[in-house]
């Protein structure tokens, strides 16, 4: 009742909530609000600046970083993992996957070591997160 | 003989680690069963860590990759493939590893197992148990780093932030994953995780929905789920039959004690970990703990941090060096599910953090730490949600001004 009366007293000022939208830049994960007002946009429930550039962003080109494995040959582990180095544009998500489902690469690898530069003229490398040597690790 | 001996070379065995090196232990050894060191984190593929300690997010395995870089660089004896078997109360450790059975004195001993999934037997199930039935945490390491696919139709049994990850990480690798179900009203996993894994993959949430029946024989080709009400019961003409070959189940973690057990050191029915005062001592006198192993943490950064108070004591009591003084105990109050430490070391140098979870979520919350009726310290916070520890810290002037009993509470609007 409290939040139906809200919302209208909100729309009255010709402000309207059109989405909420949960923050993903850190584990807080605030609500974010967007809401219109006449013709721009507002963002608001951010608790630092980082929130209301996610919101920004999310508005206008929702972006995920990503991460999964990259098939090694004559690992100490057949698989390395890997990340994108900046957020890719949701839409490219599964034409990335199909790119690295196809890939294969020699050990050794290093941490940060690009295996995929500027996929789809995005800027976005595919970099390692681990270093994997050739063989079993001996202390 | 050593002078600390770390069980697990996990994140919170590598903190625990470089800090004793760094407090001036001389010898410090990292006893790790797996082929590597790093710990869980090495199957946690996913960004989300670091925030804390880095100023950045970092993936799991990168994370723990800066941790073991720095140890290398130090003078720390790692010996993997290295299981502990037993531990006694006079710190005597006994391992069995490339060299077969030995045993090392420790001045001081500081645990760092981590954790363990809570098994499908957790849990009641009708139905056979067929093959395509995993421990989330199980499916992820097969999938992140064995590199076998785990399945193509999935069901996920619980919410928590592994269930999240394995949802997204399986649609990722071209799986269909038919529902989340949560037997609870909310997700146990962060908020993030439901937007990012779930939402961005329109996976569906079903809350207040349970599993009832498996179906299959050798493997798993579907499931029952119903929807059930306040008092648990199944609500009539809701079951519905959802068709899968894998079913993942994400029903918790414990910490990982069997050793604590051996050596005695008392555990703490509420944590499932040790009982340990403000410098991660336990109740055996230059036995510490840290990590899942003495709570289940989902912020790697708080673990490090957990480990390093762990690993500076223990250096300090192996070179006799380790404050001793009043301890007070301290108690879950209103809307705390559990503090730690259990108690407080008033003589404590560094002051003291507490760590708390609250039962449910709260808005616009205080988080108070009372003597008596005094109050203590006073924090407020706009959201406190029980999946995420809230840290509440007294400084050793404040620590030191104590005499009784410490209760730590929560009061805000209840959301649930
Ligand atoms: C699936 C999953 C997802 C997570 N996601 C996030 C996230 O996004 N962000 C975040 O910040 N945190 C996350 N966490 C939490 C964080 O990763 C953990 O809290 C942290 O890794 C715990 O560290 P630990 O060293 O206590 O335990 P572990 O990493 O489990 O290490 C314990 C080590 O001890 C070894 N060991 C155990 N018993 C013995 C024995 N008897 N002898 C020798 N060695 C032994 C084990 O082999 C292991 O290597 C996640 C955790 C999990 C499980
Ligand atoms: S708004 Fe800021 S504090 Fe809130 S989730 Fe986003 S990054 Fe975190």
């Amino acid at each position: 009742m409290e939040k139906l009366s809200l919302r209208l007293w909100v729309r009255k000022m010709t402000r309207v909530v059109e989405k909420e939208i949960t923050c993903i830049a850190c584990p807080m994960g605030c609500k974010l609000e967007i809401i219109r007002d006449e013709d721009k946009y507002v963002i608001e429930g951010y608790k630092c600046k980082k929130g209301l550039e996610y919101g920004e962003q999310e508005l206008k080109d929702p972006r995920r970083i990503i991460t999964t494995t990259v098939t090694v040959k004559g690992g100490f582990l057949p698989l390395v993992p890997v990340k994108t180095d900046k957020p890719l544009p949701k839409g490219l998500i599964f034409d990335l996957m199909k790119v690295i489902d196809g890939m294969s690469i020699e050990a050794p690898v290093e941490m940060g070591q690009i295996l995929l530069e500027n996929f789809q003229e995005t800027g976005v490398n595919i970099v390692a997160t681990r270093d994997l040597p050739e063989k079993i690790l001996k202390k | 003989m050593a002078d600390v001996i770390v069980i697990g070379g996990g994140p919170a065995g590598l903190g625990a680690a470089l800090e004793a090196k760094k407090t001036g232990a001389e010898s410090v050894v990292i006893l790790e069963r797996d082929r590597e060191l790093g710990g869980i984190l090495n199957q946690c593929i996913h960004n989300g860590f670091g925030l804390h300690e880095f100023q950045e997010e970092l993936t799991g395995p990168e994370y723990a990759q800066r941790f073991i870089n720095q140890v290398k660089d130090e003078e720390i004896d790692v010996y993997l493939n290295t299981m502990v078997l037993d531990l006694t109360e006079d710190r005597k450790v006994t391992v069995l590893g490339d060299e077969g059975v030995q045993v090392i004195q420790g001045k001081s001993v500081v645990l760092a197992m981590g954790c363990r999934e809570r098994t499908a037997g957790a849990i009641d199930l009708q139905g056979y148990r067929p093959a395509g039935v995993y421990n989330a945490g199980m499916a992820q390491r097969i999938l992140n780093m064995e590199g076998y696919q785990v399945g193509r139709e999935v069901v996920i049994y619980g919410s928590g932030d592994i269930g999240l990850i394995m949802a997204r990480r399986m649609t990722l690798e071209g799986a269909k994953v038919k529902a989340v179900v949560e037997v609870m009203p909310h997700s146990s996993g962060l908020y993030r995780n439901i937007a990012q894994c779930l939402e961005d993959y329109d996976i569906p949430l079903l809350l207040r929905h349970q599993i009832q029946k498996v179906y299959g024989k050798d493997r798993i080709e579907g499931v029952t789920i119903s929807q059930i009400d306040d008092q648990w019961r199944t609500v009539e003409g809701t079951e519905k039959i959802i068709s899968c070959d894998t079913l993942l189940l994400s029903v918790g973690l414990i910490p990982e004690n069997e050793l604590s057990e051996k050596g005695n050191v008392p555990l703490d029915s509420g944590t499932k970990g040790a009982i340990v005062n403000s410098t991660m001592e336990t109740g055996i006198p230059g036995i510490f703990s840290c990590g899942n192993v003495l709570h289940v943490h989902d912020i790697v950064d708080f673990v490090t941090k957990e480990s390093r108070i762990a690993g500076r004591n223990a250096a300090r009591f192996a070179r006799n060096e380790l404050p001793r003084g009043e301890e007070i105990p301290t108690r879950p109050g209103k809307g705390v599910t559990y503090t730690l430490p259990q108690k407080l070391m008033l003589e404590d140098p560094d002051g003291v953090t507490l760590f708390l979870r609250s039962d449910v979520i709260y808005k616009k919350a205080r988080v108070k730490v009372k003597e008596g009726d005094r109050l203590v310290k006073e924090k407020r916070e706009r959201l406190i949600v029980p999946s995420e520890m809230v840290q509440i810290t007294l400084d050793p002037e404040e620590l030191r001004e104590l005499n009784g009993e410490i209760i730590v509470e929560i009061v805000g609007e209840k959301n649930d």
